[in-house]
């Protein structure tokens, strides 16, 4: 972080000349990259700010359970309420049909503060982890008003009409486009909206493709089809004021082509459900209960940057808090049991190692 | 900090004694990485190497990942204006981000694709005065891409690095690639890949911890010198201004 503070002198102009001229819901990140919220205030802690613009995020699906449509729809609710233009597309008959079922934001500033209230002091235990992104960001949030970054959604309220209906939404069913090249155009034409120049941003798009390749379409089998589209894709937006997310069912997809898949992707997320009644797991993680499912990161963008993120924890368990807020929270781990779970030797080993080196400094 | 003679890294590559003439020269330097750890910051390390003011060297950067302003960015950051040393005719970049090769046969016509670009690398490097030919790096980032730019056909892409490696041989220029390892770890015998390993006279590995990620130790690296007969192992920290290399043990925290 001490870079990024060396950072405004060498590189003054694009801050400066930048910063000011936010449209909303963006905000300054490291490295002259700008962030938009992925719609859920954890990930965004969690990512050190959000998806930073120009990027092309993945989401391995769980191929029994819809927890990437969790992320989808918080990341389109989020763009559609700052007014941001998005591109949705999905295998379904009608993608606009999924619109009505996203998520609104939570009533107002003071009902939300009420809310969080109960969950801070069961946050005590979280703040250790956390408190990398706490210092800077909470602050960031505060300054640059937090309201209009980032909004936490109620899942049982749908999005009021006036925002789905609004003029800069389009739709594609990828089962309509008859090839690649089709799909490519669109969004093109979508993307050149916001072309990157030096000066301000008034605007960033969203673009949101579910189940990329999803057997419905015609182009399921063509891989290097699928590969090259993703390519140009990520090239485009890159060029671009815009974020692309992207999930897929890596199942359907050879391994070494999954492989190629996570290579393309700027960052890399997956998420996998827990079973219901799985007694071992639920006698190993505290707060069981509310758990829905993980959500793994595995890379994190590093744009104009060559140093890796390296998170304390990379195993979150998505909660439903109140049935209403999703919530992301480091896995903790039940004291007494002495046969740690195999999947969280990662996180485990990770936010030790990092102890350990502090001690000794 | 900048000017710490020599690390690990440059150690194991040769770079450590002399920069001129450039120790490379006449080499295929392949580097691999996995998703877990990327294996990028060796290349800005060998361009950054390679355009230090002590040497002649000429650098012809292939970029098909990232776009320029990513790469200049973190050169600078390292040390070393990339837009400066593009006006003096010591880096080219070709961008090749939008590259799309045409399909079947008509990929091999030559005005389309990857004979165009070998047209326009060798056209560049005869374009220098003779004496620059000797110091000549061609950097490609990264190989997947370009497999997947000419629509997964891997013998069109092994053609080019053939082409490339004459290159090698002809004017005796350093050709150094970044591949993916994890992509054909799958692959029952993954042609392109053995291929490139078998045409690399140095061979640089990075791969993650074993035990995990850690903030302390961002990966191993193994470099295996064919021309020297060594290898050498030893993790590594990237950090903004230069890569830290230790052995195992020996991280400072």
């Amino acid at each position: 972080m001490a870079a990024a503070k060396t950072r405004t002198s060498t590189f003054s102009r694009n801050l400066s000349t930048a910063a000011p001229s936010h449209g909303p819901g963006l905000k300054c990140g490291p490295n002259g990259t700008i962030f938009l919220s992925s719609g859920i205030p954890d990930l965004d802690k969690i990512l050190g700010g959000g998806f930073p613009l120009g990027s092309l995020v993945m989401v391995m699906e769980d191929a029994e359970a819809p927890h990437h449509m969790l992320l989808l729809r918080n990341f389109m609710a989020q763009g559609l309420v700052l007014g941001q233009p998005l591109l949705y597309s999905s295998p379904a008959r009608d993608p606009r049909g999924f619109l009505g079922t996203l998520p609104s934001p939570a009533a107002s500033k003071d009902d939300k503060s009420r809310e969080r209230d109960p969950d801070q002091e069961k946050g005590l235990r979280i703040a250790w982890q956390y408190k990398k992104y706490f210092g800077e960001n909470q602050l960031d949030g505060q300054r640059d008003g937090k309201h209009e970054y980032s909004n936490e959604f109620d899942l049982r309220k749908p999005l009021e009409r006036h925002f789905i209906n609004g003029p800069h939404i389009d739709c594609v069913s990828i089962q309509d486009c008859p090839d690649l090249s089709t799909l490519r155009d669109r969004f093109a034409t979508f993307l050149s909206q916001f072309p990157r120049n030096n000066g301000s941003i008034s605007c960033a798009g969203r673009i949101a493709i579910q189940s990329f390749c999803a057997p419905q379409c015609a182009y399921s089998n063509m891989e290097w089809d699928m590969l090259s589209f993703i390519r140009s894709l990520k090239s485009m937006v890159r060029s671009s004021n815009s974020v692309a997310i992207i999930t897929f069912p890596p199942s359907l997809l050879s391994p070494s082509f999954c492989k190629r898949w996570q290579h393309m992707a700027d960052t890399l997320l997956s998420v996998k459900a827990i079973q219901d009644e799985d007694k071992e797991l639920a006698q190993l993680l505290t707060g069981y209960q509310d758990m829905v499912g993980f959500l793994n990161v595995h890379k994190v963008a590093g744009i104009n940057t060559q140093v890796p993120v390296i998170l304390e924890a990379t195993t979150f368990s998505i909660k439903l808090q109140k049935r209403r807020y999703l919530v992301l929270e480091c896995l903790n781990q039940a004291p007494v049991d002495g046969s740690s779970g195999t999947s969280y030797g990662t996180s485990g080993g990770c936010s030790s190692s990092s102890k350990t080196g502090n001690l000794d400094f | 900090m900048n000017q710490r003679s020599s690390n690990l890294l440059d150690e194991a590559l040769g770079l450590d004694q002399v920069i001129e003439p450039w120790p490379l020269r006449g080499r295929v330097v392949a580097i691999e990485d996995q998703v877990e750890t990327s294996g990028s910051f060796v290349l800005h390390h060998l361009l950054k190497c390679s355009l230090s003011p002590n040497s002649s060297n000429v650098t012809i950067f292939i970029a098909f990942s990232e776009p320029f302003s990513h790469y200049d960015r973190i050169l600078r950051k390292l040390g070393c204006n990339l837009v400066s040393q593009r006006d003096n005719s010591r880096f080219f970049f070709f961008d090749m981000l939008k590259l799309q090769c045409p399909d079947g046969d008509e990929g091999i016509t030559p005005e389309g694709g990857l004979i165009a670009l070998y047209g326009k690398i060798h056209k560049t490097i005869s374009a220098l005065p003779e004496i620059c030919w000797r110091n000549v790096s061609i950097i490609i980032d990264d190989l997947s891409l370009m497999e997947v730019a000419a629509n997964g056909s891997s013998d069109y892409v092994l053609d080019f690095l053939h082409y490339c490696r004459t290159l090698t041989s002809e004017f005796d220029c350093s050709l150094i690639t970044l591949n993916h390892e994890d992509i054909y770890s799958s692959e029952d015998r993954p042609t392109f890949f053995i291929q490139m390993e078998y045409l690399a006279d140095i061979l640089i590995k990075a791969e993650p911890l074993a035990t995990g990620l850690a903030t302390d130790v961002h990966g191993q690296l193994t470099v295996s010198n064919k021309g020297r007969n060594k290898v050498s192992n030893f993790h590594f920290k990237v950090k903004e201004n230069v890569v830290e290399c230790f052995y195992p043990g020996r991280s400072r925290g």
